[in-house]
């Protein structure tokens, strides 16, 4: 009963404070596109070196978006390593070579799949014609936004929910409210429950959107199920939700809840996943198993690139469940500086 | 003796080294209206929180009606309010009432009957509607006393609550205090307004977290041979310090 007074009250502020809520469901998706913009864009015309080309293959080459020039195999090796173009495609007698620059994902997707029109319009009915592919710098075979994408999903998920929950409590501190409250027979497990369940409704709808732009509209890769992505989405954002209310008790005011984002955030941002956390010192390897971000970057990487079902994420799922339980219960604990019962 | 409705013996309050509240011991009767009086600072607010349960003392114990705080079953049986106006400004002044009757325990047709009673007692009831963010000051206090009053507590605890009320509104808050009072109801006012103390059944005067006095208004002024509670009210604090 007191609970669903909570939940209720909750409801209704945000339903009042539309910018607030425009903050936590429209901000991540805002964001994703613009990221998806900058690391997906398709309107880039690569430039491919052509040496030796069959002129059966180069008339069909014509009706690509590409800028195609014939090289020698010298020239065309110096220019590549130069950057000046992206690729180099080499006729020799067992068939296609492709060899790319590699340094930028987004255009070694546009060019294998420009490579495989040329394929599928040279033999339609079989794959025989195999192109060997080599990368001058690295190999990658997916776009760079495919591939940390689902940390982005949870990095904004995270992000948004642990602001927005921990100033709306710390205000509740800071105008006397919580005060206030801990003179009803409101129970402090009560309270914090209740915002638990007030926040995770919205926490819920901010997953459920996320999930349906990135996937739909963003069309970022997803292997594996939606409900999964869902449950990750969700559990992240009950992390986020009882790290900021249990934060918020240590900062006077807003500002110093945004001081948070530094400390708290950033750090998690980078050893999330969205560089490789393997090639860093140890110590920092540490530190990310202290972190919900990399649990929860972790799993929705497992679904949505690599497909992977419940038993695969099974404990980051438990982890996840964990850090939202200890978090709550200190909760309630750092409520007793209100009231001692 | 008739067992007194709150009960306060030898309580001492620290906030880290500070003493806020110093060996006090009070008995606060029946249905009557007790004024807290004395200088900011001088641990009012503190006692008041300290009989609310909010706070435990660092020695010494604290009985309302005949049990021993903190206790969330007296809680509920408390109304009180606070010194700064403690409400949700982005939801309407009947959202408030409502969000913390529900804390109360009320639920249908007494909840809304309840909200306006308490609604036409502030003289509120045309404002009921309306964001608290568009309330006046003085709204905003009145809406705080709406909220204290709206579960029918046997206890009122009031932190200086008609500070920024106009004097004819202040008025009938105090008849409507007194009435309460003779229904029963037990209310500690803390206050620094003079006049407002003289409408107390009887005054604890409080000065460097001690009580320096404590008697009927007329009572203090007649041992003082002063003839305004100012007066009095100095003359104590003059004669300890």
């Amino acid at each position: 009963m007191k609970m669903k007074a909570l939940v209720i009250r909750i409801i209704k502020q945000f339903i009042n404070d539309k910018r607030t809520l425009a903050m936590i469901l429209v901000a991540p998706m805002f964001i994703l596109w613009l990221m998806s913009q900058v690391f997906h864009s398709d309107q880039y015309e690569p430039t491919i070196a052509l040496v030796d080309i069959p002129e059966q293959v180069s008339s069909l080459l014509e009706n690509q978006d590409a800028q195609f020039m014939d090289y020698t195999t010298q020239t065309a090796d110096a220019m590549l390593t130069e950057g000046s173009i992206d690729a180099i495609l080499t006729w020799t007698s067992t068939g296609p070579e492709l060899i790319l620059e590699g340094s930028d994902p987004s255009v070694n997707k546009s060019m294998l799949i420009l490579f495989q029109n040329i394929a599928s319009e040279l033999s339609p009915a079989s794959n025989s014609l195999q192109a060997s592919i080599t990368y001058l710098h690295g190999s990658e075979d997916m776009t760079a936004f495919d591939s940390f994408g689902p940390v982005l999903i949870g990095v904004f998920a995270f992000f948004f929910v642990f602001l927005t929950s921990g100033i709306s409590f710390l205000r509740e501190r800071t105008t006397g409210t919580l005060e206030r409250l801990m003179a009803t027979p409101v129970k402090r497990w009560e309270l914090v429950i209740g915002y638990v369940i007030g926040f995770g409704i919205f926490s819920i709808i901010q997953a459920a959107l996320i999930a349906w732009f990135s996937i739909q509209v963003l069309d970022m890769l997803m292997m594996g199920s939606i409900w999964l992505v869902l449950l990750v989405t969700l559990l992240l954002a009950m992390t986020a939700l009882t790290l900021g209310t249990l934060l918020s008790a240590f900062a006077n005011n807003e500002f110093q809840m945004v001081q948070f984002i530094p400390l708290v955030i950033v750090p998690q941002v980078f050893l999330s996943g969205l560089f490789n956390i393997e090639s860093m010192s140890e110590w920092l390897q540490w530190l990310s198993i202290l972190m919900p971000l990399s649990y929860g970057a972790d799993a929705l990487r497992e679904i949505m690139v690599r497909g992977s079902g419940w038993n695969e994420i099974a404990v980051d799922v438990y982890v996840l469940s964990g850090f939202s339980v200890t978090i709550i219960i200190a909760n309630i604990f750092t409520l007793k500086k209100y009231r001692k019962l | 003796m008739v067992e007194p409705c709150i009960q306060v013996q030898q309580l001492t309050k620290k906030f880290s080294k500070r003493t806020v509240l110093q060996n006090i011991s009070l008995d606060i009767p029946h249905a009557k209206i007790t004024g807290l009086l004395g200088p900011s600072g001088a641990g009012k607010t503190t006692l008041i929180k300290l009989i609310a349960g909010m706070d435990t003392p660092d020695r010494g114990k604290i009985h309302v009606l005949s049990t021993k705080m903190p206790s969330l079953n007296i809680v509920k049986r408390l109304g009180y309010m606070a010194q700064s106006d403690a409400l949700y400004t982005e939801l309407t002044a009947y959202d408030n009432l409502d969000f913390f009757a529900q804390l109360y325990g009320l639920k249908g047709k007494t909840k809304k009957q309840r909200i306006n009673e308490v609604m036409e007692l502030v003289d509120l009831t045309s404002d009921l509607r309306k964001k608290v963010s568009k309330y006046s000051g003085g709204m905003k206090r009145r809406l705080s006393l709406a909220i204290a009053l709206v579960h029918q507590p046997e206890v009122l605890l009031l932190d200086e609550p008609t500070v920024g009320i106009d004097p004819v509104l202040r008025q009938s808050i105090w008849s409507e205090l007194e009435l309460l009072s003779k229904q029963g109801t037990t209310i500690i006012v803390t206050t620094h307004v003079m006049d407002e103390a003289e409408k107390c059944h009887q005054l604890a005067m409080l000065r460097d977290g001690e009580i320096i006095a404590f008697d009927t208004p007329n009572q203090l002024m007649k041992a003082t041979e002063k003839s305004s509670i100012e007066d009095a009210f100095l003359y104590y604090g003059g004669a300890k310090a």
